[in-house]
C-alpha cells in the first residue's frame, strides 16, 4: 500500500512548489470539419479546488475536459497537468500521465460483463499492482462509495446511482490528483445525484482536485464551488463560489 | 519492460476467460479455424499419398530388354555387363525364356491358363530377357535408348526390343508432378484464406469489445497490457480449433486406413499415420496458433491508437 501511495506522492510533487495542477495558456482546438471548440482559453486549476463548468451544449466543456485527460492535443496553445505538457506529450507516455487522472461520465462506462469489484480492480490490474494491494485497496474505495456489500454485483443488477458510484470508486482507486467528470448527475434524478455530490465533494475534501462540467442548476447553485463558464469556445465568467447563472 | 508474474498471469486468465465470455464468436472463430485447417489437412493427406503413390510406381518403372533369339551365352553377357556398367543403372536380371513363360503364365493365373496351353519350351514365344533397373526413374527413356544403341557396336543386332511402359511411364510422371504442384498451390491458397477468413471473426470480437479497450487506455493501460490478453485469446481459439482438427483427420484417417487394407482388391495402400502424424500435427498446430496470433494482433492494431 505504501509503496503505491508514495508513486502518486512523487508524481503530485512535480509541481514543484507551484499550487497550480492544471494550466492552460491561449488553448484553441478546432476540430477536423472546421469547429471551433476553444478560441483562445487560459485558466489555472490549483490543486484541491473544485471547480464546475458550464455553459451551453456544444460551448466547449467537454473539449476542455477531454484536452485535460489527453483525448485531444491543442491546435495551438499550451497545457500542462501535473507539471507535464500534455499537447507535446509522446503516445508512449500518455497510459502513465491517465494514472494520475480519474475519469468519470454521464454514460458510466463500466465494463458490462465485469463485477463491480472487478471494474474497480481493473484500473489497478492495468497499472499492475499487487494482488493483495488490489484487494485492500479496492475493499477501501468500495467502502467509502457505499456499496462494500454489493461487491460482486454485476453492473446490470445495480441501480444508475450505484453504477455512478462504481464508476467514482474506479476513478479514485489509483489515488489521482485530479477527476474529470463530463456531467455525472446527467443521468440520474435528483435525489440520486444529491448522493454522488456528496461523495463527490468528500473526496475532495481528502484532497482530489475536482472538475466538473454540468447542466445542472440546483447542484452548483446549493453547493457552492468555483464556476467556470463557457460560451462559444470562451471563458466568459469565472467566480469563486458562484452561481449557476442560466434558466436551463 | 519487466512484467510481474502476476500480471502474466492476469493476461492468461484474460485470454482464456474471453474465450468464452464471447461464446458463440470465440465458436465462430473456432470453426472457421477447423473447416480451413480440415481442408487444408485433408489435401496434405492426399498429397502425401499421392506422392507415395507415385514414388511406388516409379520403382516398378523397369526396362525390358528382349534379346533376339540366335543371341549366344557370351554374346548376352557381354551385353549384361555393358548395360551393368552404366551409370544410371542400378540393377540388371537375366529373365531366360523359361522364367518369362512361367512367369507369364503366374500373372495370367487360372483364367489365362488356355491361353497359353500348348506353349512349351520348344514353341516358347517369349524371348530371353534383360530386366534394368534405374536409380532415378525420370532417366528410364534416356537408358532406353542408350540400350538400343547398342545395337549399332554389334553386326548381328543381338538387342530385338527395348520396353519401358513408353508413353505411360511419360505420363504418369507429367501426372503425378501435376497433382504435387496443383496440391501444393491449393493447400498455400487454402492457409492464406484461412487467415483471412479468422482475422475478420476476431476483427468482429474486437470490434464488438472497442468500448472495453477505450475504458483500458483511459484508465492508463499500456498497449502491451492491451494488447497480451487478446494475443492469448487469438492462440488459444487456434490451438483449440487445430487440435480439434488433428483428431478428426486422424480418426477418420485411420478409418480410411483399415478399410483399404482390408480391401484386398485395392492395389494399394495409405500411408501410415504413425509415418506422418507427427509432421502433420506440429504444421497444423502450429498453423492453428499462428493464424490465431496473427488475426488478434494485426486486428487489435487499429483499435490501439489515439
Amino acid at each position: 500500500m505504501s509503496k503505491w501511495n508514495t508513486v502518486s506522492h512523487r508524481v503530485r510533487n512535480q509541481g514543484l512548489g507551484r499550487d497550480e495542477l492544471i494550466e492552460m495558456q491561449d488553448v484553441w482546438k478546432t476540430y477536423p470539419n472546421g469547429t471551433h471548440a476553444l478560441r483562445g482559453v487560459s485558466v489555472k486549476i490549483d490543486r484541491n479546488e473544485f471547480v464546475y463548468l458550464v455553459g451551453p451544449s456544444g460551448a466547449g466543456k467537454s473539449t476542455f475536459m477531454k484536452l485535460i485527460y489527453r483525448e485531444e492535443i491543442p491546435t495551438k496553445g499550451q497545457i500542462s497537468v501535473n507539471g507535464f505538457n500534455i499537447g507535446k506529450l509522446k503516445p508512449r507516455k500518455i497510459p502513465y500521465v491517465r494514472r494520475n487522472i480519474g475519469v468519470i461520465f454521464q454514460d458510466f462506462r463500466l465494463l458490462p460483463k465485469l463485477t463491480a469489484y472487478e471494474n474497480v480492480a481493473f484500473a489497478l490490474e492495468v497499472i499492475e499492482a499487487p494482488k493483495k494491494v488490489i484487494k485492500k485497496r479496492v475493499m477501501e474505495v468500495l467502502d467509502l462509495v457505499g456499496l462494500k456489500n454489493k461487491a460482486n454485483r454485476d453492473p446490470s443488477q445495480l441501480s444508475g446511482g450505484e453504477q455512478q458510484r462504481v464508476a467514482i470508486a474506479r476513478a479514485i482507486v489509483n489515488n489521482p490528483s485530479v477527476i474529470i467528470a463530463d456531467e455525472p448527475t446527467g443521468n440520474l434524478d435528483p435525489e440520486t445525484s444529491w448522493g454522488i455530490m456528496q461523495l463527490l465533494d468528500e473526496i475532495n475534501f481528502r484532497g482530489t482536485t475536482i472538475v466538473m462540467a454540468t447542466h445542472n442548476k440546483e447542484i452548483v447553485n446549493s453547493m457552492r464551488k468555483r464556476v467556470i463558464a463557457i460560451e462559444h469556445g470562451h471563458i466568459v465568467r469565472d467566480e469563486l463560489r458562484g452561481d449557476y447563472g442560466y434558466d436551463f | 519492460m519487466v512484467m510481474i508474474f502476476n500480471t502474466l498471469l492476469r493476461h492468461l486468465r484474460e485470454g482464456f476467460k474471453n474465450v468464452f465470455r464471447n461464446g458463440w464468436m470465440s465458436v465462430a472463430s473456432i470453426t472457421s479455424i477447423i473447416v480451413s485447417l480440415f481442408i487444408l489437412g485433408v489435401f496434405i493427406l492426399l498429397v502425401l499419398n499421392v506422392n507415395s503413390f507415385a514414388d511406388d510406381a516409379d520403382s516398378m518403372v523397369q526396362i525390358k530388354t528382349f534379346l533376339s533369339s540366335n543371341v549366344e551365352d557370351s554374346m548376352r553377357e557381354k551385353l549384361h555387363n555393358e548395360i551393368a556398367a552404366m551409370e544410371e543403372v542400378s540393377r540388371v536380371t537375366f529373365i531366360s525364356k523359361a522364367e518369362g513363360l512361367r512367369d507369364f503364365r503366374e500373372q495370367l493365373g487360372e483364367e489365362g491358363k488356355d491361353l497359353l496351353e500348348g506353349y512349351d519350351e520348344t514353341t516358347n514365344p517369349i524371348p530371353d530377357t534383360l530386366q534394368v533397373e534405374v536409380v532415378e526413374p525420370t532417366t528410364v527413356p534416356y537408358v532406353a535408348s542408350k540400350i538400343e544403341q547398342l545395337n549399332n557396336k554389334y553386326p548381328d543386332q543381338p538387342i530385338y526390343k527395348v520396353r519401358y511402359g513408353q508413353g505411360t511411364t511419360e505420363k504418369l510422371f507429367k501426372i503425378t508432378r501435376a497433382v504435387r504442384n496443383i496440391g501444393f498451390a491449393f493447400v498455400a491458397g487454402l492457409a492464406l484464406m484461412a487467415m483471412f477468413l479468422i482475422s475478420n471473426t476476431i476483427r468482429v470480437t474486437i470490434l464488438a469489445r472497442r468500448r472495453e479497450i477505450g475504458i483500458m487506455k483511459l484508465v492508463g493501460a499500456t498497449n502491451m497490457f492491451i494488447r497480451w490478453p487478446f494475443f492469448v485469446e487469438g492462440a488459444l481459439i487456434g490451438f483449440i480449433g487445430s487440435v480439434i482438427t488433428v483428431g478428426i483427420l486422424f480418426i477418420g484417417y485411420n478409418q480410411l486406413a483399415l478399410s483399404v487394407k482390408e480391401d484386398i482388391t485395392l492395389a494399394f495402400h495409405l500411408v501410415p499415420l504413425n509415418e506422418v502424424g507427427p509432421q502433420i500435427t506440429v504444421l497444423l498446430v502450429g498453423l492453428g496458433l499462428l493464424i490465431g496470433i496473427w488475426g488478434s494482433t494485426v486486428s487489435i492494431r487499429r483499435f490501439l491508437k489515439v
